[in-house]
């Protein structure tokens, strides 16, 4: 499994607030939730993105709410990854569990700039910013993740797996 | 090696005679709690499952109190497909307007959870139960769908942080000043993934509603779960609130911590965090002037009897400040009798503030007291993110129900000894 694509950068602490704020929580169909996805933080987001596009952030990304909207949001504005330093515990969960790829990497989170073009190859945690040609050695992820990514979510795997 | 009272808990609800931190386990759940903004995300989730219903009907509950009484139509499309589900599945604990209260305030009332319970909650806040020596913590949809269904939930078992709390609380310390403190301490990452363990003989001067409060917010420092020893105050709560059956867990005398902080609750003085993190603590004589338009008390976090005793107690006899807002929520049905029989809600009123039925409301940018661009707000909450009680330039600063109290009859953030 792979990702390329742009990056949008932010800071420490995005929480799940400005991930998707709470007035757009009574539609959580995930198309309408894209369209508010980080609206709060970067109002142009959900009309900038395009599919493979990847979020860098730094130290605790998705704090907060327990909401699998935010995941999901992201996920379905199309964006292929999110890195950062930390993240927080139930958006990890979450994320994983609907099939959003995340890794950590401290390194990446601080170097990658917004706009550059970034590759991360999911089998060995290899991140490469292809505009300033810098490698970064992420977290790889284990099979039985990737299995949850590439059956779309935890549910689909639990399913697959019984059959 | 020895074992954290979360680690206690974890390892008996997976059948293993100990876990250390890093274990992965898959537990058995005493309960699993959704509201009515996750539970909709879970059912739809749960009904891809190839499963023909609940675990367990009386060990789930499903309580609607975010967006209720249904905000607008879209809400009340969720509550009724929490409702059908719930009728469906015949689910003991479900609880909508007329019997409802803030979750988390609601299921300890109601005697749904006890000390060595091992609960689940598609609510991040569900780290509350702490305070009753049960563990307790939030997980996403797709979890609670998984745990309704099966029973179970996997966990990677925590490492913890030891919070020694000695000494009687100064004036005005409640449990609030306290976690705000902590999380001003160590800021919002600084138990990422671990647990939160409270000891110490300052314990004992907390009721059990500073210590719901401070459970409450140990997701504001990133923690996966805030737990309190049980005491005789626990046991008693428990006694008075539930039938179930309980059980004690202590930590081992050479438990591993990564981390030890002792907090002396006699040298605390009231805290308020600033906009836009609750790490950006100050202490009351630090505030400085800061004019507000809305002052909120209740959520999950300060809605409880102790709570609207002590904002009454400071409110009695006074007006809040023209051009104030005040909005008090009792958090549950029952407190909100209560406090009517007290005679509280007749203080608030008089005051000028205006008593709603419970709901979650305005702490989340909900309904029922939304800020406008520019406006500042005192509340009793648990988060002051970026537009988190409305427009994306309005401010929350979070404090007691004594300061917030104070607040609202100063007009600006405010000692209770000022008023
Ligand atoms: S009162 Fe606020 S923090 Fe508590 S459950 Fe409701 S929305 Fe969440």
């Amino acid at each position: 499994m792979e990702a390329l694509g742009k990056v949008f950068k932010y800071g420490d602490n995005v929480d799940t607030d400005v991930i998707i704020p709470a007035r757009y929580l009574n539609a959580p169909d995930p198309s309408e939730l894209a369209k508010h996805c980080m609206e709060d933080i970067d109002a142009s987001f959900a009309t900038n993105v395009n599919k493979g596009d990847i979020i860098v952030a730094t130290k605790n990304f998705g704090c907060g709410s327990s909401r699998e909207h935010a995941p999901i949001s992201i996920k379905a504005s199309g964006v292929s990854c999110v890195i950062a330093e930390t993240f927080a515990r139930i958006f990890y969960r979450n994320a994983i569990n609907i099939g959003l790829p995340i890794i950590e990497c401290k390194e990446a989170s601080e170097k990658i700039n917004a706009g550059d073009e970034v590759h991360i190859d999911f089998d060995t945690g290899i991140i490469t910013d292809k505009t300033t040609g810098e490698t970064f050695q992420g977290q790889a992820f284990p099979e039985f993740m990737q299995k949850i990514i590439r059956a779309e979510g935890l549910i689909n795997y639990i399913n697959s797996k019984e059959n | 090696m020895g074992m954290t009272m979360t680690q206690k808990i974890l390892a008996a609800h997976c059948g293993l005679s100990e876990v250390k931190a890093g274990d992965l386990i898959e537990a058995n759940l005493d309960l699993v709690l959704g509201n009515d903004v996750t539970s909709p995300v879970a059912i739809g989730e749960m009904k891809k499952m190839k499963v023909d219903g609940v675990f367990d009907k009386d060990k789930i509950a499903i309580v609607l109190d975010h967006f209720t009484p249904n905000k607008d139509i879209k809400s009340a499309e969720l509550c009724a497909c929490a409702k059908k589900f719930s009728t469906e599945q015949d689910i003991t604990n479900f609880f909508e307007t007329g019997e409802v209260g803030i979750e988390h305030a609601l299921l300890p009332e109601k005697g749904l959870v006890v000390a060595g319970d091992l609960v689940i909650g598609a609510d991040s806040h569900t780290c509350t139960y702490g305070a009753l020596g049960a563990f307790s913590t939030g997980v996403g949809s797709t979890d609670m769908a998984a745990g309704m269904a099966t029973g179970k939930a996997w966990f990677k078992v925590p490492a913890a942080i030891k919070f020694n709390l000695i000494n009687k609380p100064a004036k005005w310390i409640s449990g609030k000043d306290i976690i705000l403190h902590i999380i001003g301490l160590i800021g919002v990452d600084g138990a990422l993934y671990k647990s939160m363990e409270f000891v110490g003989d300052g314990i004992s001067y907390l009721t059990m509603d500073d210590r719901l409060a401070m459970a409450n917010m140990a997701i504001e420092a990133g923690g996966k779960n805030g737990i309190f020893p049980v005491d005789e105050v626990t046991i008693e709560y428990i006694k008075s609130h539930s039938k179930k059956n309980y059980k004690i867990y202590e930590a081992d005398e050479d438990a591993v911590y990564d981390e030890e902080y002792t907090i002396d609750l006699s040298t605390l003085k009231p805290t308020v965090a600033f906009p836009h993190l609750p790490e950006n603590t100050r202490t009351i004589d630090e505030v400085g002037e800061v004019n507000i338009d809305q002052v909120v008390i209740g959520s999950c976090t300060n809605g409880r009897m102790d709570d609207l005793r002590i904002a009454a107690s400071i409110m009695k006899g006074k007006r809040v400040k023209k051009g104030v807002r005040c909005i008090v929520i009792p958090a549950t049905q029952r407190i909100y009798l209560e406090a009517m029989e007290e005679g509280l809600l007749k203080t608030f009123i008089e005051a000028g503030a205006a008593v709603s039925t419970p709901t979650c409301g305005p702490c989340l940018g909900g309904h029922m007291g939304i800020l406008a661009e520019g406006e500042k707000a005192v509340a009793t909450t648990n988060r002051n993110f970026v537009g988190r009680m409305g427009h994306v330039k309005s401010e929350v600063y979070l404090a007691s129900p004594a300061v917030a109290a104070a607040s609202a009859i100063a007009g600006k953030i405010a000692s209770p000894d000022e008023v």
